[in-house]
């Protein structure tokens, strides 16, 4: 099988992947990262939600080939040594997960959020810009919450 | 209150693996040498299936086995059973069908599986599974459950002429009748209660293992009850005796009652790792889920509400189909019967009800329980009816409510349920007030100001919760008991380990059931663990649904910890040379009365263990007990919901604009997680009212079927939530408790479609109520107003 090299999480990796693996199966599959979750096969939970380069994506919607030498970087890589991220924090705090299986597509959506729409957030705008990602357990209000906090504390 | 103790907001437990992508959920488990199974499914709503060719998919690239339902029946795999027993009024047993797990002969909905196929990885499984080639005759089907009992109408299973599984009634129907005659007012409605998909945002998944030394099995999967799966797959499947089966329910990503029941998938899986000598692997694709995952709801009901001339309710009536889908699944019996006609009485006393139950076989995927399981259904006919009611006779629907709201506990319904505590006059007066009913005139007309439309509905519901004692369900047909079953393990440290039969998967069982074991032992909730979901770990335990968790499961835990004081407390005295009588445990501190002797927890659990200070005669070693607890009755959360929406009659578009909860759980373990519960009910009510409709055309095909079809309520589809409780302790289990995991999706479907037949001016609204729906029924009210 062919190989695709990256970067995930500030490691140089190399892992099989054929023509139809998508990113989300190499981070699961190839490189064991399972924080990234598959929650549907149409594009539309944002379970899947990494940074490629940067920005938001749905790693269920991109081949692995795609991302060859990019940088990626998943939930996992988003604790710096040791210490949990500002928005990793802010949904603890604020009870914004209860199955916790949206929730790295949550967090990363929400970073990716920040980093695009600065640390004052009001709820219409979280609320309008979460229609990539579906929770079936908070009903959204704790989440939009943790996020507005996670924003402000990531300043 | 200690910071960690019984009513504290302790953030939770288990979080730091979720939000650091930790979680170990069954499809981030991969087992040495794993396989992959794609399950081939059927296409057609209702076929005979003529025959099935595998030959070319064994020679297709890594493919390693390919399985019918031939030879899941030569191996004398047995099927997929429902364990209620419903009665029909005639005296006869449901008609239960045989429910393979792969079908053999016929297939009876879409997605129904015929065949497996085997492969080394998961994209070689599709690509073979591509080229099985199976032939149908393809036979007419029924989806509609209004039409599966008519003449003419497609035959599903030989056992169930007509498509009828049971016919079954509960109450008076002569008084109910005599009641009816003499009413001074009578409201009548036509009620569909749509079908739902769960849609828990984790697929459903099984991994299993054989191991052929021991000629053992292992079962990683999706599921809300471990024991039970274990308990149908050995003993009614007959795949493995119960002691060779292991099941594992590890993380699991929500479930909402969907990953109770036992599917033929899990099933298939430890069959087939078995046979090829590998462990198996599936994981349900989204599309896959649509089509396998029990559906809910689906019911078709005319219901009557008669009153007297003071605006009390004398009766009520329903006459209800209940669409089961193909086959019977787990306890789909039990949903639009004991857990639908019981709670018919709502918050009020109705002196006579009497209710009708058809439950029917359709060419669809089989319907059980989701969240509420029958009591949404329930209090969406009774609040309905209260409410349409209220505006035919012009009285104010609070006051309506407020007459007619039962005051005195214990109250026996005619509907076998005995409710045991309550004040439904106190959560409706504060959910008022926070809900400023004062100033909704105001806010309607600055709505009709600007073009809008603003209406507001109340739902005051209640819930039978717990789903026990055993020896009443077992009274009822249920196959099982319902109790709950505690260890508590103290290690010699002193730190605690306790394994519950429930399971959590989302409702934060490691965080609350840690409180509740600090306050009580005085220790740290660090040094407590709560293990559950592995039936080799963990004793025989009935898993979680019906918001029993905390009532039942918790409940066993202070039984147990009950057996644990009162065995450290007899250590206690032998190390402190004390009467045992005289020991006082308080804080993590046994103390000898009127002395200042005292030892810790941690000494005392040492103690136990390293037994130097008794003989072997005078106590045992050790520091653990067990407890199984079955409740004296159910128990009865109730409450007021409020919904406020906005209407644009240009579009019919509604926006839920303010929602008020106040409710009644007793008392409640940590404030926090229970009002994140509220808040997720609420939605999947919202979802059920606004949103979500499962579609099948006439041919039984699911139209519906993957997330661009099937709506379910987004971040901006909602406002944020009003969450307020009142209390009335449970008095049938020692906490308190009464449960909160269910009552925003009881409550809420009617507190919508109340106010938008309030806004609108007329009672007839389908759920959804899409923007097209609400449009359509708009130019019927107001036809001038649409043509201009
Ligand atoms: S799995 Fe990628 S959007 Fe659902
Ligand atoms: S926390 Fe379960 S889906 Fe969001």
């Amino acid at each position: 099988m062919p190989k695709v090299s990256m970067t995930v999480n500030g490691n140089a990796v190399t892992a099989d992947a054929d023509a139809r693996t998508l990113l989300v199966q190499y981070l699961r599959e190839g490189l064991r990262l399972t924080g990234t979750h598959v929650g549907c096969d149409t594009s539309q939970c944002g379970a899947c939600v990494v940074h490629v380069d940067g920005k938001a994506v749905k790693a269920c919607t991109m081949f692995a080939w795609e991302a060859e030498g990019k940088t990626v970087l998943t939930i996992e890589g988003l604790a710096q040594n040791g210490k949990l991220h500002p928005m990793q924090e802010a949904f603890r705090e604020n009870h914004g997960l209860q199955c916790g299986f949206c929730t790295p597509g949550m967090i990363m959506t929400a970073v990716d959020m920040v980093n695009r729409k600065g640390h004052d957030l009001d709820d219409p705008t979280i609320r309008h810009e979460l229609e990539g990602n579906i929770c079936r357990c908070t009903g959204y209000h704790n989440i939009v919450k943790s996020i507005a906090a996670g924003a402000k504390a990531m300043a | 209150m200690s910071a960690t103790g019984i009513g504290a907001a302790v953030r939770r437990k288990e979080d730091f693996r979720f939000i650091t992508g930790k979680g170990q959920y069954t499809d981030d488990i991969s087992r040495p040498g794993q396989t992959y199974i794609h399950f081939v499914r059927s296409p057609h709503a209702h076929a005979k299936i003529k025959s099935i060719d595998g030959t070319e998919t064994k020679t297709m690239p890594g493919v390693v086995a390919v399985l019918t339902g031939a030879d899941l029946a030569n191996d004398k795999i047995g099927n997929l059973i429902c364990g209620w027993a419903i009665t029909s009024k005639d005296g006869s047993p449901m008609k239960m069908s045989a429910h393979p797990a792969i079908a053999n002969g016929k297939a009876n909905h879409v997605g129904d599986a015929v065949a497996v196929v085997i492969a080394e990885t998961l994209g070689q499984a599709k690509d073979a599974g591509e080229k099985v080639k199976v032939d149908y005759e393809v036979l007419p089907a029924v989806a509609d459950p209004a039409k599966a009992q008519a003449a003419g109408a497609p035959q599903i299973h030989d056992v169930a002429p007509n498509n009828t599984i049971y016919q079954w009634h509960l109450g008076d129907q002569k008084a109910v009748e005599a009641a009816f005659k003499s009413a001074n007012h009578v409201t009548k409605l036509d009620i569909i209660n749509n079908r739902l998909v769960p849609n828990a945002i984790e697929p459903r998944a099984a991994i299993a293992d054989y191991d052929a030394g021991n000629d053992a099995l292992t079962l990683w999967n999706t599921s809300q009850n471990p024991h039970v799966a274990r308990l149908v797959i050995a003993a009614f499947v007959g795949m493995a005796p119960e002691h060779k089966l292991r099941v594992i329910a590890p993380d699991v990503g929500g479930g909402f009652g969907s990953k109770i029941f036992i599917y033929p998938e899990e099933v298939v899986c430890l069959w087939a790792a078995r046979k090829v000598g590998r462990p198996v692997k599936w994981v349900s694709d989204r599309s896959e889920a649509f089509v396998t995952d029990a559906h809910g709801r689906d019911h078709v009901t005319h219901a009557e509400m008669a009153f007297d001339h003071e605006g009390k309710i004398t009766a009520l009536r329903a006459k209800t189909i209940a669409n089961l889908g193909a086959y019977m699944s787990t306890f789909s019996s039990s949903v639009p019967t004991y857990l639908y006609a019981t709670l018919l009485s709502g918050q009020y006393s109705i002196p006579q009800i009497y209710c009708e139950v058809d439950a029917v076989y359709t060419n669809t995927v089989p319907v059980d329980a989701y969240r509420g399981a029958g009591r949404p259904e329930a209090t969406f006919v009774v609040e309905r009816l209260v409410e349409v009611g209220a505006r035919e006779m012009g009285v104010d629907p609070a006051d309506l409510r407020r007459r007619n709201f039962i005051k005195s506990f214990p109250h026996q319904t005619p509907v076998i349920m005995a409710y045991d505590a309550g004040d439904y006059n106190a959560s409706l007066k504060k959910a008022m007030e926070l809900a400023d009913m004062k100033g909704f005139g105001k806010r309607k007309r600055d709505s009709a100001r600007n073009g809008k439309l603003r209406g507001i509905g109340y739902s005051t519901y209640i819930e039978a919760c717990g789903i026990a004692p055993s020896q009443a369900v077992g009274s009822l047909g249920a196959g099982v008991g319902l109790w709950e079953s505690a260890e508590v393990r103290v290690n010699p440290t002193g730190s605690v380990e306790v394994l519950t039969g429930s399971h959590s998967h989302g409702q934060g069982h490691e965080t609350t059931f840690a409180q509740l074991v600090s306050e009580r032992l005085g220790i740290p909730i660090e040094t407590i663990s709560i293990v559950h979901g592995d039936t080799d770990k963990v004793q025989f335990g009935m898993g979680t649904y019906g918001s029993r968790s905390g009532a039942v499961g918790m409940t066993a835990i202070v039984k147990a910890l009950d057996k644990v004081e009162a065995k450290a407390k007899k250590v206690a005295a032998f190390m402190l040379e004390a009467a045992e009588g005289d020991i006082e445990f308080k804080d993590g501190k046994f103390t000898v009365a009127g002395t200042d002797k005292a030892a810790a927890w941690g000494d005392v659990a040492l103690n136990a263990y390293i037994a130097h200070k008794f003989t072997g005669a005078e106590l045992e070693p050790g520091l653990k007990e067990g407890a199984f607890y079955d409740p004296t009755n159910f128990t009865f959360p109730a409450g007021c919901h409020i919904c406020e929406v906005e209407i644009d009659p240009e579009t019919g578009n509604t926006d839920v604009v303010a929602w008020t909860a106040v409710d009644d759980f007793g008392v409640v373990i940590n404030p926090m997680i229970v009002e994140g519960q509220v808040h997720g009910g609420i939605a999947q009510g919202v979802g059920q009212a606004l949103y979500e409709g499962t579609v099948y055309d006439k041919e039984g095909q699911l139209v519906t079927g993957s997330y661009m079809d099937y709506a379910m309520p987004r971040a901006d589809y909602l406002p944020s939530f009003k969450v307020d409780t009142t209390e009335t302790k449970c008095p049938s289990n020692p906490l308190g408790i009464k449960g909160c995991g269910e009552a925003g999706a009881i409550a809420a479907p009617a507190a919508v479609i109340n106010a938008i037949t309030d806004a609108l001016g007329t009672e007839e609204i389908a759920m959804p109520a899409s923007p097209a729906t609400v449009w359509a029924a708009l130019q019927k009210v107001q036809p001038r107003q649409a043509a201009e």
